[in-house]
């Protein structure tokens, strides 16, 4: 159930995020989803990639600092009121969200939203007790 | 005006009978060292030195040096040489490696500081009708104490002030008509742009003189703050391992170099490689030996402090051998806001957070009149998270512990790995954009 992601740390310097994607991209690995989160003097870049073992790898090579932590994947119906209703099991079960991403996938019918939990298990526990599908991997790579 | 002297006999005494007091002095210095202090004993026995091979000021140069360490290992008392019932004042400065060094005070060393704090005022034209504002902080840092002491022994009325809170401390100069002002040269300046802000025009105040010290400052930056706070501003000189403010000061008519009180502090210049003692004028490392101190005497002890001596005559009458501004230092020491930074220090706090790599660089910078510290530090796997809160509270743990271990509020700046630059030999720590 639950997703692997990578975190990047960037300095706040020009051409930091090209040069990553470039080195996915050599490599053929596929960026799911992405999603920079930056202060004023540094950023975090999390991506979900079709090849974690391999996207830690080469960017550990190019010098970066790599981290590997586990999401989770939530699939709603991309209209009004989708994430709402997510967030509030999550809040009815008293579960703060670390940070979130969202993107829509090709069909254009679903919405992926990408969940840190402060309570990993408790979250697919409340979230699955509510019917809501929850992504694996393989799926969203698929997706 | 006539030139006023504290101690007019001795000050302007012939160099020959200086040099007789001075050498009276050591003899009886490094027989007393020699009988009360054990690490003193040790290292003079190590070279078969006796107090009685001291026969002239040139004999000097046969004692073994003192240095920062020495303090350190003998923390807290260990090279005091009176019975702590007769301390009666200790003051400390940050040690290179977090332990502090310590010095203490007999009631007879704080009269001697007096006096020597009293002749540094007469020296920059201060006399008992003034009124001195002493900004310099208060606390165990031997300048505001060392100061107010001197201040009171020339029986002219002392503000007080401490370090701190810029438009109180000039409203009190307004209304109290503060006629000489201490402080760090870096506060001066920060003093004048408050004061701007304030719309407080400085030819309304009453400064006359300013004696400024405890941190390496330019020409440059003595024009600045003779413009901006229009008085005179003149250079002292101290260290708390040999006594705190008041070991030389310069007088109204030179601005080459700093009279010392010599009967009190003989110095030395030497070669900081070889430690062969250089002859006058030539530029070195300045070293110290205390000659009437009593709970902490200390032989030859190396300042780093870079310098020159001159022994020529003087305009203002006092044959006291000067010693130039400090141009520099031979350590690593550097000076932020008037405390003293190693940069070891910084990386035994960097080294005792959990994942930190010892891969760091310390930005020095003169932002307006204020020096600004920025510790940069690589972020590897150990301390990286995906969670910015984490890495915030990282920095924050970081800059909290500089703080409460060094007493300098710092920015630390996470960087990439592998983006300090790797030196071969020796680590390029510092980069030190302040232009003094």
């Amino acid at each position: 159930m639950l997703v692997e992601q990578i975190a990047v740390f960037l300095e706040n310097k020009s051409g930091r995020l090209a040069e990553i994607t470039a080195v996915l991209a050599d490599n053929n690995i596929n960026i799911r989803a992405l999603s920079v989160a930056d202060t004023a003097d540094f950023g975090i870049l999390r991506l979900i990639v079709d090849n974690v073992e391999k996207a830690k790898s080469v960017l550990k090579e190019n010098g970066f600092t790599v981290g590997k932590t586990t999401v989770i994947a939530v699939e709603v119906e991309d209209k009004t009121g989708g994430l709402a209703r997510v967030l509030q099991i999550i809040h009815a079960a008293n579960i703060n969200v670390e940070y979130m991403y969202a993107f829509v996938n090709k069909t254009g019918e679903n919405a992926v939203l990408i969940f840190r939990f402060e309570k990993m298990d408790e979250a697919i526990a409340a979230l699955k007790e509510k019917g809501v599908t929850i992504l694996s991997r393989e799926q969203i790579c698929a997706l | 005006m006539s030139e006023i002297y504290w101690e007019e006999e001795i000050e302007t005494l012939p160099r020959v009978g200086l040099e007789s007091i001075q050498l009276r002095r050591l003899k009886h210095l490094v027989a007393r060292v020699y009988r009360t202090v054990e690490p003193y004993r040790r290292k003079m026995d190590a070279i078969g030195l006796k107090p009685e091979h001291i026969q002239s000021l040139a004999d000097l140069s046969k004692l073994p040096f003192t240095v920062k360490n020495d303090l350190r290992d003998n923390y807290p008392f260990g090279l005091f040489t009176v019975p702590l019932d007769e301390v009666v004042r200790v003051h400390a400065s940050s040690g290179t490696t977090g332990k502090s060094t310590v010095v203490g005070y007999t009631a007879n060393d704080i009269k001697t500081w007096s006096g020597v704090m009293a002749r540094a005022l007469c020296c920059a034209g201060a006399t008992k009708g003034d009124m001195i504002h002493n900004a310099y902080g208060y606390g165990l840092f031997t300048g505001g104490l060392g100061a107010h002491y001197g201040i009171e022994r020339l029986g002219a009325t002392v503000i007080p002030a401490s370090g701190g809170n810029s438009k109180r401390q000039i409203m009190i100069m307004k209304d109290f008509g503060s006629t000489v002002l201490l402080s760090t040269p870096s506060y001066a300046l920060n003093l004048a742009e408050a004061m701007d802000s304030m719309d407080i025009d400085p030819k309304s105040l009453s400064l006359r003189v300013g004696i400024f010290g405890a941190e390496p400052w330019s020409e440059n930056m003595r024009e600045e703050v003779e413009r901006k706070l229009n008085l005179k501003a003149t250079d002292i000189y101290g260290l708390s391992e040999v006594m705190g403010p008041g070991v030389a000061q310069e007088c109204l008519h030179t601005t080459r170099g700093m009279h010392i009180f010599e009967d009190h502090f003989l110095p030395e210049i030497i070669d900081p490689d070889t430690g062969e003692v250089l002859p006058p004028g030539e530029r070195g490392e300045l070293v110290f030996t205390t000659l009437t101190k009593e709970a902490f005497p200390i032989i030859r002890y190396r300042t780093r402090d870079i310098s020159r001596l001159f022994y020529e005559p003087c305009a203002c009458g006092r044959t006291l051998v000067r010693m130039e501004k400090v141009t520099g230092r031979t350590d690593d020491m550097l000076i932020i806001r008037g405390v003293n930074v190693f940069p070891s220090q910084v990386e035994n706090v960097l080294m005792s957070v959990d994942g930190v790599e010892p891969h760091y660089q310390i930005v020095v910078n003169r932002e307006g009149n204020l020096d600004t510290m920025q510790v940069q530090v690589e972020v590897s796997e150990g301390v990286f998270s995906d969670e910015i809160r984490v890495l915030e509270n990282l920095t924050k743990h970081i800059q909290g512990e500089i703080k409460d271990l060094l007493g300098v509020t710092c920015k630390v700046k996470l960087v990439e790995p592998k983006t300090i630059q790797r030196s071969e030999g020796k680590a390029q720590r510092v980069i030190d954009n302040r232009k003094i």
